[in-house]
């Protein structure tokens, strides 16, 4: 017991942590210390002494942790060799608490950080749902339900981006036969930045919260109580986990597949993950820019977004959506993938169209790119820009449809189990969620309907129905369908089941409800409303349906957690899938594969006979 | 919970190592597209520029902008010297480009904080050019998005020059052959690629447009 407290007070998170807040207060000693030469006072919580401490505090956490230690050395000329294992005389779980390079334990380490985050952010839209059960203010006042609703879209951002970090770290480099991801020590830096980035959220909240919304727009940024800066800061420096991620994923398909996997010889999974790291590489630059920007207005005093100084508040708005409404692709990419990795293992019937599923994710990702004005129908921009953006927008339809005419193809006269387990009846949760996001979403990309319902609550149940279709329902989908490859047992079939039960109905009161409280003059973002709308009902059931959902995830997390013990060894290939990582033992061995395995067919050819999609590679005797 | 089996990997890793061409094709991939990543870094404060400014420009010296352009520029011709040393194994050529690049690097960081920024709040003159510069961060959006393009670049160039030095220590004890020179070689990419990003903002911040302050 000793032993165990003393290697969890040991390990790389909590050293991380001391090192972070340590640096922090030296960043913040440092500005005190420069103004007290100059002779001026340093008053408690100085916005600029804050600043530098917080971005100091992020290379304290990383030098703490021992992320960086690998490159320090490298730079005095000493090359380190990857440690593969668990460190010497520790016993295996620690790895999970420690920088290690492998995929996999990287990948459970996102998984995990994603659920604990899910959470946190989930508890915030409790606490604020439960204020809007009932008009009036109950038990939160203005300001702390601010900065609860802000932080609740953060986070939950946060969670989205580290769960498509799982699903491509621990699945990629297994479907593709490679070994690791090609950057084992930056995939670790890509999970490791993303805690300090976490906590500097959290602790906005602490120090005042804010005020603006997960969006931060200027001028109202510009005059945002102090938690708005750590935000930025913290939603800044996760972009470096997106960017460093994203350049792994890519470049680990582009140099290390099995031999004879052609491009369209691919998981599709690998291919919606492809497309996600194309717009994670690119656009979240455009929101760094926006974000910094902002901080150097507020903290340095230069002048780019407050027309006092002949700055432009729109030009905030535009680098800010250039990103933030391609990474929806980002969230739901991955998980769209998901279903159409899962639907013909359990139609036992090749996927539809598998040529252009895979091209649709690349269309979706690229038009992505053409869409970012309508968010911004209503704030002002040049007239001429509405038009063309209303008409690209509705261009997303097009790959978008793609994806489900293929899914409802796939499923039509397939051997769809009787008893569906749990990941199916999540892939079908997930496709009609995903429908009720999708339809609603034109009726936004309209201009003149966009005029009436821009703001509403409408948009809230428009957005929440593609979060939940797009990334929540396939991942749940995603968690169940490999736990048993990740663990090595099963879970529990009946609690999977009682999940799926308690959340489909549940979600679909609670987006639907949103939706049409919005359409009776709920605005989005405010803390009360007037009782003479009458939606007090529905706010209730909207509330009780947030309640529901909360509950059936702890139930996830209790089956997960209970199962890695007591329940029977899962078989090898429980589904009966033709994906490689499945003809291998679990959990997967430290390097995957033993003998790598070369592609000979198509990948999703299930029920047709004699069709084949790897084979093992014969070792031929080499000449060296 | 254990999820990755546990047999020995110390004995196994031998034989799962990527060979060495395999990751140069990772690193070489992988840098472009940080490279491709970048763009929209810099393509950000570049529209930034257009959408504030439009036809205008704040009056700069132009004598310190074109001299630190070409020291810059000229600067990647001797970090191109240093990469064919590296791979020509000629030690002295590298070295010493390696370090004459850093230098310029150098100077032209010092020409934009020292002089453009004016830092240390100095005046001077010589042969007739006003040597400092008299735009303060706080002057609007002129101020803003030249300290902003001006910053972002000069960050670049600073860890450019890090690099180098580290190339150039590590190289003076032998570190590099070549064969094996992927830090030589990713050096001499990255900056210049900071070069190359100085080409477009040279002419946006001191040529287009009229001077209006």
């Amino acid at each position: 017991m000793f032993r165990n407290t003393r290697i969890i007070l040991t390990s790389a998170l909590v050293k991380g942590l001391v090192g972070q807040f340590v640096a922090w207060a030296l960043g913040y000693g440092f500005i005190a210390m420069l103004r007290a030469f100059r002779g001026l006072p340093t008053p408690g919580l100085y916005e600029p002494a804050v600043a530098f401490g917080a971005i100091l505090s992020v290379i304290g956490f990383l030098v703490g942790a021992g992320v960086l230690t690998d490159w320090l050395k490298l730079i005095v000329g000493k090359r380190t060799p990857l440690r593969h294992g668990a460190p010497e005389g520790k016993p295996e779980w620690s790895r999970y608490l420690n920088v290690d390079y492998n995929h996999k334990v990287i990948g459970i380490q996102y998984a995990i950080t994603s659920i604990l985050v899910l959470l946190i952010g989930g508890l915030f839209a409790i606490l604020f749902r439960i204020e809007l059960a009932q008009p009036g203010m109950q038990w939160l006042t203005n300001d702390q339900y601010n900065t609860l609703f802000s932080a609740h879209g953060i986070i939950m951002i946060a969670s989205i981006l580290l769960g498509v970090g799982a699903m491509v770290n621990y699945l990629v480099p297994l479907m593709i036969g490679a070994s690791d991801m090609a950057f084992p020590r930056l995939n670790a830096f890509s999970y490791w930045v993303a805690i300090p980035s976490a906590v500097l959220i959290l602790m906005g909240m602490a120090v005042g919260g804010w005020d603006t919304g997960w969006v931060g727009y200027a001028t109202l940024s510009l005059r945002a109580p102090l938690g708005i800066v750590l935000f930025m800061l913290g939603f800044w420096i996760n972009g470096f986990s997106s960017i460093a991620g994203s350049i792994n994923m890519l470049v680990t398909t582009a140099t290390m597949r099995a031999k004879g996997m052609t491009l369209f010889r691919m998981p599709i999974l690998v291919w919606g993950a492809a497309a996600a790291s194309i717009i994670q590489m690119t656009a979240t630059q455009t929101v760094g820019v926006a974000l910094t920007m902002s901080v150097a207005e507020r903290v340095l005093g230069l002048n780019f977004f407050d027309p006092a100084g002949g700055g432009n508040p729109i030009l905030y708005q535009h680098l800010f959506w250039f990103y933030s409404h391609p990474v929806v692709y980002v969230f739901v990419l991955p998980g769209l993938g998901v279903i159409s990795e899962l639907l013909p293992v359990f139609a036992r019937k090749p996927l539809f169209g598998y040529r252009w599923v895979a091209l649709s994710s690349m269309g979706i990702a690229l038009v992505g790119f053409l869409v970012w004005a309508h968010h911004m129908f209503t704030s002002g921009m040049a007239d001429a820009l509405r038009m063309p953006f209303m008409f690209s927008t509705m261009l997303v339809a097009i790959p978008t449809g793609v994806k489900f005419f293929s899914w409802v193809a796939t499923i039509w006269e397939g051997k769809l189990p009787k008893n569906p387990p749990t990941p199916l009846l999540f892939v079908f949760g997930a496709i009609s969620v995903f429908l009720i996001g999708g339809v609603t979403g034109p009726i936004l990309g309209t201009i003149p309907t966009d005029l009436h319902l821009h703001d509403s609550y409408w948009i809230v149940g428009h957005f929440h129905a593609t979060m939940f279709g797009g990334y929540i329902f396939p991942f749940f989908a995603a968690l169940y369908y490999w736990y048993p490859k990740v663990t090595g047992r099963m879970y529990k079939e009946s609690l999977g089941k009682l999940h799926f039960w308690l959340m489909l109905p549940a979600f679909w009161v609670m987006s639907i409800g949103q939706m049409s409280v919005g359409l009776l003059g709920m605005r989005r973002r405010v803390a009360d409303y007037d009782p003479a709308l009458g939606i007090t009902t529905t706010h209730v059931l909207i509330t009780l349906a947030a309640l529901i959902i909360g509950w059936s995830v702890l139930i996830m997390i209790y089956n997960f957690v209970a199962s890695t013990r007591t329940a029977p060894l899962a078989d090898i290939n429980p589904w009966r899938s033709r994906s490689p990582e499945w003809q291998i033992p679990s959990p997967v061995p430290e390097f995957n594969y033993a003998v790598p395995f070369e592609v000979i067919g198509e990948p999703y050819d299930y029920g047709l006979d004699g069709a084949t999609y790897t084979r093992e590679v014969v070792p031929v005797p080499s000449g060296d | 919970m254990s999820a990755v089996t546990t047999h020995s990997p110390h004995d196994d890793a031998h034989g799962h190592e990527v060979p060495y061409e395999t990751q140069m094709r990772s690193n070489r991939l992988g840098l472009w597209m940080f490279m491709f990543s970048e763009l929209f870094l810099f393509g950000a404060l570049f529209t930034t520029r257009f959408v504030l400014w439009g036809n205008t420009r704040p009056a700069l010296s132009q004598e310190i902008g074109l001299l630190a352009t070409g020291i810059l520029l000229l600067s990647s011709f001797f970090m191109y010297r240093c990469e064919v040393g590296a791979a020509n194994g000629d030690q002295k050529t590298f070295l010493r480009s390696a370090l004459l690049a850093a230098l310029m690097g150098t100077i032209f960081f010092i020409m934009v904080v020292v002089m453009e920024w004016n830092v240390f709040g100095l005046s001077g003159e010589l042969f007739g050019i006003e040597l400092f510069g008299h735009l303060k961060p706080s002057d609007g959006v002129y101020g803003g998005v030249f300290y902003a393009m001006t910053g972002m670049h000069a960050l670049h160039v600073l860890s450019g020059i890090a690099l180098i030095l580290i190339i150039w220590w590590n190289g003076r004890r032998g570190f590099f052959t070549p064969e094996r020179h992927w830090g030589v070689e990713a050096t001499a990419i990255y900056w210049h690629y900071v070069d190359v990003v100085w080409v477009f903002f040279y002419p946006a911040l001191y040529l287009m447009g009229h001077a209006v302050k």
